[in-house]
């Protein structure tokens, strides 16, 4: 027994592809998928770097309260003064300590301390400012975090991986912004209207909002700038003709603590 | 020399060691004995003879139902799905939160495509959970068989508990 020349050479050569090719090798031998993958949608909307513009001109109270309202449906974010059973009902105190809360509204100097005056514009010290996370350029929360639970996807975004929090509330320290909710305890009590779409939270992990990854990815927009009747707007900010890089062009807009270093990515036109 | 004599660690010869050949203070040690046993053996013996029921894993929730015939199949091959389901989640996860998009670029891989090229989106909430809206029949069935308890349902919603929430109301 044993291989002739022509034999060992076939084989040789085959092995040599396959060798050298790898996968691609079978593909060309055998076109069609070999295995599984996975691949964004096709819809997805990206950007070189997300930004919010917030048009306070445009936001009142009532717009305000319906974009908080929109984002805290879907993303299952616990309300505290609302549970399932009146019977949790749970106190003032209580609720402070454990509000959760992605998306929310705070007075000027609250929300931009060391800007004040004594002084000012009686309409801007009246305003209800609208506050999410500022989806930092630097952000500090990233740098805190023992788990990488918390990162900066490349196009700007600050997400969280829920997996992987421990909940140890370093991040919630290191953002300035409170933009950051623990769990103290099981929200799902606290939900009136659970979306089935979108995971809840669980006991002690650490939340925030995201930006609305999950919407992006199927080519919507944030549920905030959706409810918001234009006073909110979302972009690319690495796109010279993008609405946002136009409304920041010709408007002033400041941003919220710019002087910590974190290069805060929500800008707010006054 | 004799063979029966032994020495001391002097040299000397010394006394063969008396051994007894009675076991002091039986009871106690009975007594012992048999509480240890008990203990030992007191999760086997009430399932002695017992043979627990296979897992059944329902397949005949309304979404898969109304798929059609040579539709009704999961993502990947029924083998496959039932030894690599949880790494298959784990992958998912990871691209779906973590990845850099298929061209590296930023955005987040949220489509499956199987072998034959079928594209899903990758998500237990909204693709597993569609068809398999059973959890107690379906998931349950084997995780509590083999003594698992996988904490998806921490934060992921099945759709049963909301189902039957609905009808005891």
């Amino acid at each position: 027994m044993g291989i002739d020349r022509r034999d060992f050479i076939k084989i040789a050569g085959l092995s040599t592809l396959l060798g050298l090719g790898g996968k691609s090798a079978l593909e060309l031998l055998r076109p069609g998928q070999v295995e599984a993958a996975m691949e964004a949608e096709p819809q997805a909307l990206k950007a070189n770097r997300w930004c919010m513009v917030v048009d306070m001109r445009k936001l009142d109270e009532q717009t305000a309260k319906k974009c908080r309202e929109a984002c805290h449906k879907i993303h299952n974010v616990p309300d505290f003064r609302n549970p399932v059973d009146p019977k949790l009902q749970v106190s003032d105190e209580e609720f402070v300590r454990w509000q959760v809360k992605w998306i929310w509204t705070d007075s000027y100097d609250h929300a931009f301390p060391g800007e004040t005056a004594p002084h000012m514009e009686e309409m801007i010290e009246h305003l209800q400012f609208l506050l999410l996370c500022n989806h930092c350029d630097n952000p500090p929360c990233v740098r805190v975090c023992p788990t990488k639970a918390t990162f900066r996807r490349e196009d700007g975004i600050v997400m969280m991986d829920m997996h992987r929090c421990i909940g140890c509330r370093f991040c919630m320290a290191g953002c300035p912004f409170g933009a950051r909710s623990f769990n103290w305890r099981d929200p799902r009590p606290f939900i009136k209207e659970e979306n089935p779409q979108y995971p809840t939270r669980e006991i002690g992990v650490v939340e925030k909002c995201t930006f609305c990854a999950e919407r992006l990815a199927k080519g919507q927009m944030p549920a905030c700038v959706e409810a918001s009747q234009g006073a909110l707007s979302f972009g690319d900010l690495g796109d010279a003709k993008s609405q946002v890089r136009e409304l920041l062009r010709t408007n002033f807009a400041i941003r919220r603590k710019p002087y910590l270093g974190t290069n805060p990515q929500v800008y707010y036109i006054v | 020399m004799e063979d029966n004599q032994i020495r001391n660690e002097f040299g000397n010869f010394a006394e063969k060691p008396v051994v007894p050949k009675k076991l002091y203070d039986f009871k106690y040690i009975g007594l012992g004995l048999l509480i240890f046993f008990a203990l030992v053996l007191s999760p086997i013996l009430p399932n002695l003879g017992k043979t627990v029921a296979a897992p059944d894993p329902k397949l005949d929730t309304p979404a898969i139902q109304k798929l059609a015939e040579k539709e009704r199949k999961c993502v990947m091959p029924t083998d496959y799905m039932r030894a690599n389901h949880m790494q298959m989640l784990v992958d998912w996860r990871e691209a779906v939160v973590r990845s850099k998009g298929a061209g590296g670029g930023p955005v987040d891989d949220r489509m499956f495509v199987n072998p034959e090229g079928k594209k899903y989106l990758a998500s237990l909430s909204n693709t597993c959970m569609e068809c398999h809206s059973n959890k107690s029949q379906f998931c349950d069935q084997c995780h509590n068989y083999v003594a698992v308890t996988p904490n998806c349902w921490g934060c992921h919603l099945d759709r049963e508990q909301k189902v039957t929430k609905a009808e005891t109301k």
